[in-house]
Protein backbone atom coordinates (compact mmCIF):
# COMPACT_ATOMS: atom_id res chain seq x y z
CA UNK A 1 0.00 0.00 0.00
CA UNK A 2 1.29 3.51 -0.98
CA UNK A 3 2.43 5.21 2.24
CA UNK A 4 0.44 8.52 2.70
CA UNK A 5 2.42 12.08 2.58
CA UNK A 6 1.37 14.08 5.56
CA UNK A 7 1.74 17.41 6.75
CA UNK A 8 1.76 19.26 9.76
CA UNK A 9 0.40 22.60 9.70
CA UNK A 10 0.74 25.50 12.93
CA UNK A 11 -2.06 27.51 13.31
CA UNK A 12 -2.42 30.90 15.28
CA UNK A 13 -5.73 31.90 16.72
CA UNK A 14 -7.34 35.10 17.56
CA UNK A 15 -10.43 35.09 19.64
CA UNK A 16 -12.73 36.50 22.08
CA UNK A 17 -13.13 33.55 24.67
CA UNK A 18 -10.81 30.20 24.62
CA UNK A 19 -11.57 27.79 22.95
CA UNK A 20 -11.58 24.29 23.89
CA UNK A 21 -9.38 21.28 22.06
CA UNK A 22 -12.87 20.06 20.95
CA UNK A 23 -14.69 22.84 19.57
CA UNK A 24 -11.27 24.26 17.72
CA UNK A 25 -11.23 20.93 15.40
CA UNK A 26 -15.06 21.18 15.15
CA UNK A 27 -14.51 24.71 13.84
CA UNK A 28 -12.32 23.12 11.23
CA UNK A 29 -14.08 19.85 10.62
CA UNK A 30 -17.33 22.15 10.29
CA UNK A 31 -15.47 25.21 7.87
CA UNK A 32 -14.11 21.73 5.55
CA UNK A 33 -17.51 20.25 5.04
CA UNK A 34 -18.88 23.52 4.55
CA UNK A 35 -16.65 24.23 1.74
CA UNK A 36 -16.05 21.27 0.26
CA UNK A 37 -19.11 18.80 1.55
CA UNK A 38 -18.53 15.79 3.86
CA UNK A 39 -16.90 13.56 0.64
CA UNK A 40 -14.06 16.30 0.15
CA UNK A 41 -13.51 17.05 4.04
CA UNK A 42 -13.25 12.98 4.73
CA UNK A 43 -9.90 13.23 1.96
CA UNK A 44 -8.14 15.48 4.35
CA UNK A 45 -7.27 12.72 7.28
CA UNK A 46 -7.66 15.61 9.53
CA UNK A 47 -6.28 15.68 13.38
CA UNK A 48 -5.62 17.72 16.19
CA UNK A 49 -1.96 17.33 17.16
CA UNK A 50 -1.69 19.75 19.47
CA UNK A 51 -3.04 22.62 21.03
CA UNK A 52 -1.30 25.30 23.01
CA UNK A 53 -3.45 27.58 24.91
CA UNK A 54 -0.84 29.51 26.41
CA UNK A 55 0.77 30.61 23.10
CA UNK A 56 -2.63 30.21 21.12
CA UNK A 57 -1.42 27.91 18.47
CA UNK A 58 -2.86 24.68 17.43
CA UNK A 59 -1.11 21.73 15.55
CA UNK A 60 -3.04 19.83 13.18
CA UNK A 61 -1.68 16.94 10.89
CA UNK A 62 -3.60 16.76 6.96
CA UNK A 63 -3.20 14.47 4.52
CA UNK A 64 -0.75 16.54 1.66
CA UNK A 65 -3.02 16.09 -0.97
CA UNK A 66 -5.64 18.35 0.75
CA UNK A 67 -2.59 20.86 1.97
CA UNK A 68 -4.01 23.58 -0.31
CA UNK A 69 -7.97 22.71 0.58
CA UNK A 70 -7.36 23.17 4.41
CA UNK A 71 -5.91 26.36 4.12
CA UNK A 72 -8.62 27.94 2.16
CA UNK A 73 -10.66 26.43 4.81
CA UNK A 74 -8.81 27.24 7.34
CA UNK A 75 -8.98 30.83 6.34
CA UNK A 76 -12.24 31.01 6.09
CA UNK A 77 -13.12 30.33 9.97
CA UNK A 78 -14.54 33.48 11.13
CA UNK A 79 -16.39 32.01 14.81
CA UNK A 80 -15.67 29.17 17.30
CA UNK A 81 -18.47 28.21 19.41
CA UNK A 82 -20.66 30.99 18.18
CA UNK A 83 -17.53 33.65 19.36
CA UNK A 84 -15.81 35.57 17.33
CA UNK A 85 -12.64 34.01 15.98
CA UNK A 86 -9.92 33.88 13.19
CA UNK A 87 -7.61 31.31 12.53
CA UNK A 88 -4.10 32.13 10.91
CA UNK A 89 -1.66 29.49 8.96
CA UNK A 90 1.52 30.25 10.49
CA UNK A 91 3.84 27.66 8.90
CA UNK A 92 3.36 24.34 7.60
CA UNK A 93 5.99 21.46 7.56
CA UNK A 94 6.52 17.65 6.30
CA UNK A 95 7.51 16.65 10.19
CA UNK A 96 6.91 18.13 13.45
CA UNK A 97 10.88 18.20 14.30
CA UNK A 98 10.66 20.52 11.31
CA UNK A 99 7.76 22.76 12.37
CA UNK A 100 8.71 23.45 15.94
CA UNK A 101 11.67 24.88 14.99
CA UNK A 102 10.03 26.79 12.26
CA UNK A 103 7.88 28.31 15.22
CA UNK A 104 10.93 29.24 17.05
CA UNK B 1 13.57 36.57 -2.51
CA UNK B 2 11.14 37.57 0.41
CA UNK B 3 8.22 39.06 -0.98
CA UNK B 4 6.74 41.95 -0.49
CA UNK B 5 2.63 42.34 -0.02
CA UNK B 6 0.22 44.67 -0.57
CA UNK B 7 -3.88 44.97 0.88
CA UNK B 8 -5.07 47.86 -1.65
CA UNK B 9 -8.43 47.55 -0.48
CA UNK B 10 -8.93 48.17 3.70
CA UNK B 11 -12.26 50.10 3.69
CA UNK B 12 -12.63 52.07 6.71
CA UNK B 13 -13.79 55.38 7.12
CA UNK B 14 -10.83 57.69 6.71
CA UNK B 15 -12.13 60.15 8.46
CA UNK B 16 -12.24 57.97 11.69
CA UNK B 17 -9.12 58.20 12.46
CA UNK B 18 -8.82 55.59 15.08
CA UNK B 19 -10.43 53.28 13.37
CA UNK B 20 -7.97 53.76 10.55
CA UNK B 21 -5.29 53.85 12.69
CA UNK B 22 -5.99 50.43 14.20
CA UNK B 23 -6.54 48.64 10.94
CA UNK B 24 -3.29 50.03 9.79
CA UNK B 25 -1.20 49.08 12.75
CA UNK B 26 -2.86 45.61 12.49
CA UNK B 27 -2.41 45.22 8.72
CA UNK B 28 1.47 46.41 9.30
CA UNK B 29 1.67 43.30 11.87
CA UNK B 30 0.32 41.05 10.07
CA UNK B 31 3.34 41.35 7.42
CA UNK B 32 1.75 43.65 4.56
CA UNK B 33 3.97 46.65 3.20
CA UNK B 34 1.44 48.15 1.29
CA UNK B 35 -1.91 49.36 1.97
CA UNK B 36 -4.34 51.70 0.30
CA UNK B 37 -7.84 53.04 1.59
CA UNK B 38 -10.54 54.19 -1.23
CA UNK B 39 -11.31 57.78 -0.63
CA UNK B 40 -14.25 59.75 -2.45
CA UNK B 41 -13.68 62.57 -4.52
CA UNK B 42 -14.63 64.66 -1.62
CA UNK B 43 -10.31 64.33 -0.58
CA UNK B 44 -8.41 66.71 1.20
CA UNK B 45 -4.31 66.99 0.75
CA UNK B 46 -4.21 67.50 4.80
CA UNK B 47 -5.97 64.19 5.51
CA UNK B 48 -4.13 62.10 3.09
CA UNK B 49 -0.74 63.63 4.06
CA UNK B 50 -2.02 62.38 7.59
CA UNK B 51 -2.70 59.01 6.73
CA UNK B 52 0.73 58.51 5.16
CA UNK B 53 2.85 59.62 7.82
CA UNK B 54 0.89 57.71 10.32
CA UNK B 55 1.61 54.38 7.90
CA UNK B 56 5.21 55.44 7.79
CA UNK B 57 5.32 55.96 11.26
CA UNK B 58 3.44 51.81 11.43
CA UNK B 59 6.35 50.74 8.85
CA UNK B 60 3.84 50.52 6.30
CA UNK B 61 3.43 52.49 2.90
CA UNK B 62 0.12 54.11 2.11
CA UNK B 63 -0.88 54.57 -1.38
CA UNK B 64 -3.79 56.96 -2.10
CA UNK B 65 -7.06 55.06 -3.80
CA UNK B 66 -9.78 56.10 -5.50
CA UNK B 67 -13.39 54.34 -5.72
CA UNK B 68 -16.24 55.40 -8.00
CA UNK B 69 -19.37 53.38 -9.44
CA UNK B 70 -19.81 55.55 -12.54
CA UNK B 71 -23.52 55.75 -13.65
CA UNK B 72 -23.02 56.40 -17.42
CA UNK B 73 -19.56 56.44 -19.61
CA UNK B 74 -19.59 60.17 -19.43
CA UNK B 75 -19.55 60.03 -15.41
CA UNK B 76 -16.41 58.09 -16.15
CA UNK B 77 -14.19 59.95 -18.37
CA UNK B 78 -15.54 63.06 -16.12
CA UNK B 79 -14.26 61.43 -13.19
CA UNK B 80 -10.76 60.21 -14.46
CA UNK B 81 -9.85 63.72 -16.06
CA UNK B 82 -10.62 65.08 -12.94
CA UNK B 83 -8.98 62.63 -10.50
CA UNK B 84 -6.52 60.34 -11.90
CA UNK B 85 -3.69 62.49 -11.35
CA UNK B 86 -4.13 63.25 -7.61
CA UNK B 87 -4.46 59.18 -6.65
CA UNK B 88 -2.12 56.42 -7.57
CA UNK B 89 -4.50 54.07 -8.05
CA UNK B 90 -8.18 54.27 -9.50
CA UNK B 91 -10.64 51.80 -8.89
CA UNK B 92 -13.86 51.58 -11.28
CA UNK B 93 -16.93 49.39 -9.72
CA UNK B 94 -18.59 48.62 -12.70
CA UNK B 95 -22.87 48.37 -12.57
CA UNK B 96 -23.64 48.53 -16.31
CA UNK B 97 -22.00 46.79 -19.14
CA UNK B 98 -20.81 50.61 -21.24
CA UNK B 99 -19.41 51.53 -18.15
CA UNK B 100 -17.46 48.52 -17.41
CA UNK B 101 -16.42 47.93 -21.08
CA UNK B 102 -15.44 51.90 -21.21
CA UNK B 103 -13.30 51.07 -17.73
CA UNK B 104 -11.55 48.28 -19.44
CA UNK B 105 -10.91 50.23 -22.31
CA UNK B 106 -9.05 53.32 -20.55
CA UNK B 107 -5.55 53.15 -19.78
CA UNK B 108 -5.97 55.69 -16.22
CA UNK B 109 -8.33 52.66 -15.19
CA UNK B 110 -6.03 50.74 -12.48
CA UNK B 111 -8.39 48.13 -11.28
CA UNK B 112 -11.61 46.86 -12.30
CA UNK B 113 -14.24 45.39 -9.32
CA UNK B 114 -17.79 44.09 -10.10
CA UNK B 115 -20.52 43.32 -7.18
CA UNK B 116 -20.03 40.67 -5.45
CA UNK B 117 -23.55 39.54 -4.47
CA UNK B 118 -25.69 40.92 -7.86
CA UNK B 119 -24.22 37.83 -10.14
CA UNK B 120 -25.99 39.30 -12.93
CA UNK B 121 -23.88 42.33 -12.89
CA UNK B 122 -20.76 40.60 -13.25
CA UNK B 123 -19.56 41.89 -16.64
CA UNK B 124 -15.55 40.20 -16.49
CA UNK B 125 -16.28 38.17 -19.86
CA UNK B 126 -13.67 37.44 -22.60
CA UNK B 127 -14.35 40.69 -24.50
CA UNK B 128 -13.50 42.72 -21.46
CA UNK B 129 -10.60 40.47 -20.82
CA UNK B 130 -9.48 41.15 -24.26
CA UNK B 131 -9.87 45.37 -23.97
CA UNK B 132 -8.66 45.21 -20.18
CA UNK B 133 -5.40 43.22 -21.36
CA UNK B 134 -4.53 45.72 -24.11
CA UNK B 135 -4.79 48.33 -21.09
CA UNK B 136 -3.21 47.14 -18.46
CA UNK B 137 -6.15 46.98 -15.98
CA UNK B 138 -6.53 44.42 -13.57
CA UNK B 139 -9.63 42.73 -12.08
CA UNK B 140 -10.04 42.79 -8.16
CA UNK B 141 -11.48 40.20 -6.18
CA UNK B 142 -12.61 40.94 -2.40
CA UNK B 143 -11.61 38.78 -0.13
CA UNK B 144 -14.71 39.47 2.45
CA UNK B 145 -17.62 38.20 0.70
CA UNK B 146 -15.81 34.70 1.09
CA UNK B 147 -15.65 34.69 4.48
CA UNK B 148 -19.48 36.85 5.62
CA UNK B 149 -21.08 34.92 2.98
CA UNK B 150 -22.93 30.97 3.07
CA UNK B 151 -24.75 28.81 1.83
CA UNK B 152 -26.18 29.70 -1.67
CA UNK B 153 -24.58 33.18 -2.36
CA UNK B 154 -21.34 32.06 -1.24
CA UNK B 155 -21.62 29.25 -4.24
CA UNK B 156 -22.75 31.34 -7.11
CA UNK B 157 -19.94 33.88 -6.19
CA UNK B 158 -17.25 31.60 -6.03
CA UNK B 159 -19.25 30.03 -9.38
CA UNK B 160 -18.54 33.94 -10.99
CA UNK B 161 -14.99 34.43 -9.60
CA UNK B 162 -13.76 31.10 -11.01
CA UNK B 163 -15.06 31.52 -14.45
CA UNK B 164 -14.08 35.28 -14.03
CA UNK B 165 -10.50 34.19 -13.11
CA UNK B 166 -10.64 31.54 -15.38
CA UNK B 167 -11.18 34.28 -18.37
CA UNK B 168 -8.56 37.06 -16.63
CA UNK B 169 -5.94 34.05 -17.11
CA UNK B 170 -6.28 33.18 -20.32
CA UNK B 171 -6.05 36.66 -21.45
CA UNK B 172 -3.02 37.72 -19.08
CA UNK B 173 -4.85 40.23 -17.21
CA UNK B 174 -3.51 40.77 -14.00
CA UNK B 175 -5.38 39.67 -10.99
CA UNK B 176 -5.38 41.82 -7.13
CA UNK B 177 -6.84 39.82 -4.22
CA UNK B 178 -7.43 42.74 -1.89
CA UNK B 179 -9.13 41.93 1.68
CA UNK B 180 -12.13 44.56 1.49
CA UNK B 181 -12.11 44.56 5.18
CA UNK B 182 -13.30 47.47 7.80
CA UNK B 183 -12.78 44.95 10.95
CA UNK B 184 -9.67 43.74 12.13
CA UNK B 185 -11.59 40.49 13.10
CA UNK B 186 -11.93 39.51 9.39
CA UNK B 187 -8.22 40.55 8.24
CA UNK B 188 -6.28 37.69 7.35
CA UNK B 189 -2.38 37.08 6.43
CA UNK B 190 -1.31 37.66 3.45
CA UNK B 191 -0.54 33.80 2.69
CA UNK B 192 -4.06 33.36 4.17
CA UNK B 193 -5.59 35.44 1.40
CA UNK B 194 -3.42 33.82 -1.23
CA UNK B 195 -4.85 29.78 0.10
CA UNK B 196 -8.31 31.56 -0.16
CA UNK B 197 -7.64 32.26 -3.87
CA UNK B 198 -7.51 28.31 -4.47
CA UNK B 199 -11.29 28.29 -3.88
CA UNK B 200 -11.90 29.86 -7.08
CA UNK B 201 -9.05 28.66 -9.10
CA UNK B 202 -5.80 30.40 -8.86
CA UNK B 203 -2.65 28.17 -8.26
CA UNK B 204 -0.27 29.18 -5.95
CA UNK B 205 2.77 30.91 -7.39
CA UNK B 206 -0.62 33.14 -9.41
CA UNK B 207 -2.21 34.08 -5.91
CA UNK B 208 0.92 35.12 -4.42
CA UNK B 209 1.37 37.07 -7.30
CA UNK B 210 -2.10 38.95 -6.67
CA UNK B 211 -0.96 39.87 -3.67
CA UNK B 212 2.20 40.95 -4.05
CA UNK B 213 3.66 41.29 -7.04
CA UNK B 214 0.51 42.44 -9.08
CA UNK B 215 -0.27 45.32 -6.53
CA UNK B 216 2.63 46.80 -6.51
CA UNK B 217 3.56 46.55 -10.10
CA UNK B 218 0.46 49.15 -10.28
CA UNK B 219 1.51 51.24 -7.54
CA UNK B 220 5.01 51.50 -8.92
CA UNK B 221 3.91 52.60 -12.50
CA UNK B 222 1.42 55.13 -11.17
CA UNK B 223 3.87 56.75 -8.96
CA UNK B 224 6.31 56.98 -11.12
CA UNK B 225 3.79 58.56 -13.97
CA UNK B 226 2.57 60.88 -11.29
CA UNK B 227 6.48 62.27 -10.01
CA UNK B 228 7.85 64.82 -12.03
CA UNK B 229 10.31 63.37 -14.12
CA UNK B 230 7.58 61.36 -16.16
CA UNK B 231 7.06 62.19 -19.85
CA UNK B 232 5.74 59.29 -21.24
CA UNK B 233 6.13 55.49 -21.48
CA UNK B 234 9.32 54.55 -21.35
CA UNK B 235 10.56 58.45 -21.48
CA UNK B 236 11.61 60.20 -18.62
CA UNK B 237 13.72 63.03 -17.42
CA UNK B 238 17.31 61.90 -15.99
CA UNK B 239 19.57 64.77 -15.84
CA UNK B 240 18.41 68.48 -16.06
CA UNK B 241 20.98 71.13 -17.54
CA UNK B 242 21.49 74.23 -16.53
CA UNK B 243 20.22 77.19 -18.17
Amino acid sequence: MKRIKRRYLALQLEYETLPSERELIDAVWASNTKLYGEVGASTTGLSLINFDMEQKIAVIRISLSSLNMVKASVSTITSISGKVAAVHVLAVSGTLKALFSDLK
Amino acid sequence: MTRVFADLHLRVNPKDELATQQLISHASRFGYSLVSIPFTSSLRGEELAKLKTTSTQLGIDFVSRADFHPRTENDLTHFLRKFRRRFEVICITCDTKEVSRQAAKDRRVDLLSFPSLDYHKRFFDSAEAELASRSLAALEVDIKPLLVLDGPPRVRLLMSLRREVAVAMEFKVPIVISSGVGEERFMRLPRDMASLAYMFGLDEASSLDAVSANPITIVNRNREKLGNRFIAPGISVIKEGKN
